[in-house]
């Protein structure tokens, strides 16, 4: 089991060093940064007297070393834009963008998984047709066009909820949430909607053929033949093995859903990380680039990594074929 | 007399189709006395497991029992709501089914999977629950089961898988057990100790046993009597030692010659010709009537009724005494 960790670990870092030279690689290709900090008129003497202070007159190879350990300690250079750290404009950020994340992934679990269940197990119900038809809609839409259709219902036309911004914020520390006040659960309601609705889709199809795929198999028909309740079976048996493979899914998505929040958070004008990129794009600000582009991937594999820890802690025959096989 | 433990009436069982219905069960009758054990033999698609499945009231849609009686110790079963046909599974009719490897649920340990059996039929607590589960698969021979309730189903190799499975089906002390080729995903080995396992369980709690199979030797080991299908249809019926040793039906007779002996090396295996019929294509008459050397004109528009012959039921119109006049 460490032996495993351990070895999942390193390829973790692997695919982190890789990202890194990606990362660092926009420094080199999109464009002189130089040129971006100082105006027009601007000497080439005092250019040059820049680009030695900011070190991008060394070999490359220092460079990149230099870069990636400074970024190993969340240093990710200083904003051309902004003129700050980059590290503090995401710390500033980041809690916005992991709440509507986690806020979207838990809508998509909680209704993903009591629709597909419910799909799955009275399929010729009139309200099973309406959830199928909902999740096609659901995964057929793009993600803007239902943010804009939910502000224009909710926003505009009923005047329920705000339709941009994230209302107020209470700080713990570093930490801002917006999760305390009544205006700051009213703004996050629209974009976990939003940014959650793929999601939802997929977790309730997914949990739906598994499902049926599962009360097809021989120990679901054991069951019945021990005389359990059909609640048992349902819920106690079908529904624990249905979930093996939707943690999986609803792990990975998690990453996609940080992604995906640049879409919700630039039509909410949410101020998390995805807005502060597409800003960040527009102004040529590498830096911010980068870093988003590094912390975007960490996130990514962590949850990958936890996931493959979780799959072990559910299902009790990984965790001895994994002992085994090291 | 005593009332059957099992008794099953004319039992019908369709597969509604987009093409109409099909019958796999055709007017099938029999008895299973307390204590005894029915083998019921025949080819893949005869009907056996079904015939099983409609005992146990697990038939799936589109599947549905058409017609007859299912009868448990006297009382009718087989037209129960399904509540009280839940209640009886697992209680009073146990079943065995044919893979120990995927009858088990992965994820949870066997003792939970016991423990839950027996807390649905049996009003114990959960440590009273837990001491039986152990004395139940220290029964079915799993040794140091104290230590092994709280394995996986994985840990287990397919023996004593099938043993858990067997403590399963028996936790309630049920009056009946179905087992559905128990023994066919078993190493040859195996198959022996939990075919003597069967038979001992019947015998300590005289329990009876619908013991489906095509192995012939497992029968003929195991079974007090045993029944012979055929498309849907019981084609004979009787002891074991009569059945083996003299059948009747040329389906029966077939099939027993079918049996490799040691003696007979370097003999080609016997065979009967041809293959069962598919259930939309069966065949007027007796439908063995195309694969049977001894078919005659009245095979081939008539069916066969069950003709009590000995201690034998027999469904072939050669021992009914008219036809055997005109046909001699």
């Amino acid at each position: 089991m460490l032996a495993f960790t351990l070895r999942r670990a390193l390829q973790a870092i692997g695919v982190m060093l890789a990202v890194g030279v990606i990362a660092f690689s926009m420094f080199r290709f999109a464009g002189d940064p130089v040129n971006q900090m100082v105006s027009l008129d601007t000497p080439a003497a005092e250019r040059e007297q820049v680009r030695k202070s900011l070190g991008l007159d060394d070999p490359v190879m220092v460079q990149f070393a230099r870069y990636f350990a400074n970024a190993a300690q969340f240093k990710f250079g200083i904003s051309y834009q902004f003129r700050q750290p980059v590290s503090t404009l995401l710390m500033e950020r980041m809690p916005a963008t992991l709440e509507l994340a986690t806020c979207a992934t838990i809508f998509a679990m909680v209704f993903g998984i009591l629709m597909g269940v419910y799909t799955a197990l009275r399929r010729d119900t009139w309200l099973a047709k309406v959830f199928q038809a909902v999740s096609l809609i659901g995964i057929s839409l793009p993600t803007f066009l239902i943010g804009i259709l939910l502000i224009y219902l909710f926003a505009v036309t009923l005047g329920w909820l705000p339709s941009f911004g994230r209302g107020e914020v209470v700080k713990f520390g570093w930490w801002s949430t917006g999760l305390l006040t009544v205006s700051g659960l009213k703004a996050i309601i629209m974009p976990s909607i939003t940014l959650g609705l793929f999601q939802m889709t997929l977790i309730m199809r997914l949990v739906r053929a598994e499902m049926l795929e599962v009360l097809r198999t021989d120990y679901i028909r054991f069951a019945r033949a021990r005389g359990l309740t059909t609640r048992a079976i349902h819920f106690g048996h079908a529904l624990k093995n249905t979930l093996v493979p939707v943690i999986t899914v609803v792990g990975l998505q998690f990453g996609s859903v940080i992604a995906f929040a640049i879409i919700t958070e630039t039509v909410f004008q949410w101020p998390g990380m995805g807005l502060m990129f597409v800003q960040a794009v527009q102004n040529v600000d590498i830096p911010i680039m980068a870093a988003y582009l590094l912390m975007v991937s960490l996130i990514f594999v962590t949850i990958n990594l936890v996931v493959d820890i979780l799959y072990t802690v559910v299902d009790p025959r990984l965790r001895s074929t994994v002992g085994r096989a090291h | 007399m005593t009332v059957p433990v099992l008794s099953v009436r004319s039992l019908q069982v369709e597969f509604v189709t987009r093409r109409g219905a099909l019958r796999a069960i055709d007017d099938v009758s029999f008895d299973i006395a307390k204590g005894e054990v029915l083998g019921v033999v025949g080819e893949s698609g005869a009907g056996k497991s079904v015939t099983g499945l409609a005992a146990i009231g697990l038939i799936d849609p589109p599947g549905r029992i058409a017609g007859g009686e299912i009868l448990l110790s006297g009382s009718r079963i087989d037209n129960l709501p399904p509540e009280e046909m839940r209640r009886i599974r697992g209680k009073r009719i146990g079943m065995i089914f044919q893979d120990p490897l995927t009858s088990l649920n992965p994820l949870y340990r066997v003792g939970e999977q016991i423990i839950e059996t027996i807390r649905t039929h049996l009003n114990l607590s959960e440590q009273a629950a837990r001491k039986r589960a152990i004395d139940l698969l220290a029964e079915v021979g799993i040794p140091a089961p104290e230590k092994r309730i709280d394995a996986y189903p994985h840990e287990f190799s397919g023996g004593m898988r099938q043993r858990v499975v067997i403590a399963l089906a028996i936790c309630a002390e049920p009056e009946l057990i179905i087992a559905d080729e128990p023994t066919t995903a078993l190493d040859v080995s195996v198959q022996a100790q939990i075919i003597s396992l069967i038979k001992r369980l019947g015998r300590d709690h005289g329990t009876a046993v619908m013991l489906v199979t095509h192995d012939m030797g497992v029968i003929a080991e195991t079974s007090d009597r045993v029944a012979v299908m055929y498309s849907g249809r019981i084609a004979e019926i009787g002891p074991v030692q009569d059945v083996v040793r003299n059948p009747l039906h040329p389906y029966a007779k077939g099939l027993m010659g079918a049996i490799p002996t040691l003696a007979g090396e370097d003999k080609r295996l016997v065979q009967i010709p041809g293959s069962m019929p598919r259930l939309s294509a069966i065949p007027p008459g007796c439908s063995f009537n195309p694969r049977c050397g001894l078919a005659f004109d009245r095979c081939r528009v008539e069916r066969p009724e069950p003709i009590r012959h000995g201690s034998q039921s027999v469904a072939c119109h050669l021992f009914d005494a008219s036809t055997r006049d005109s046909a001699a």
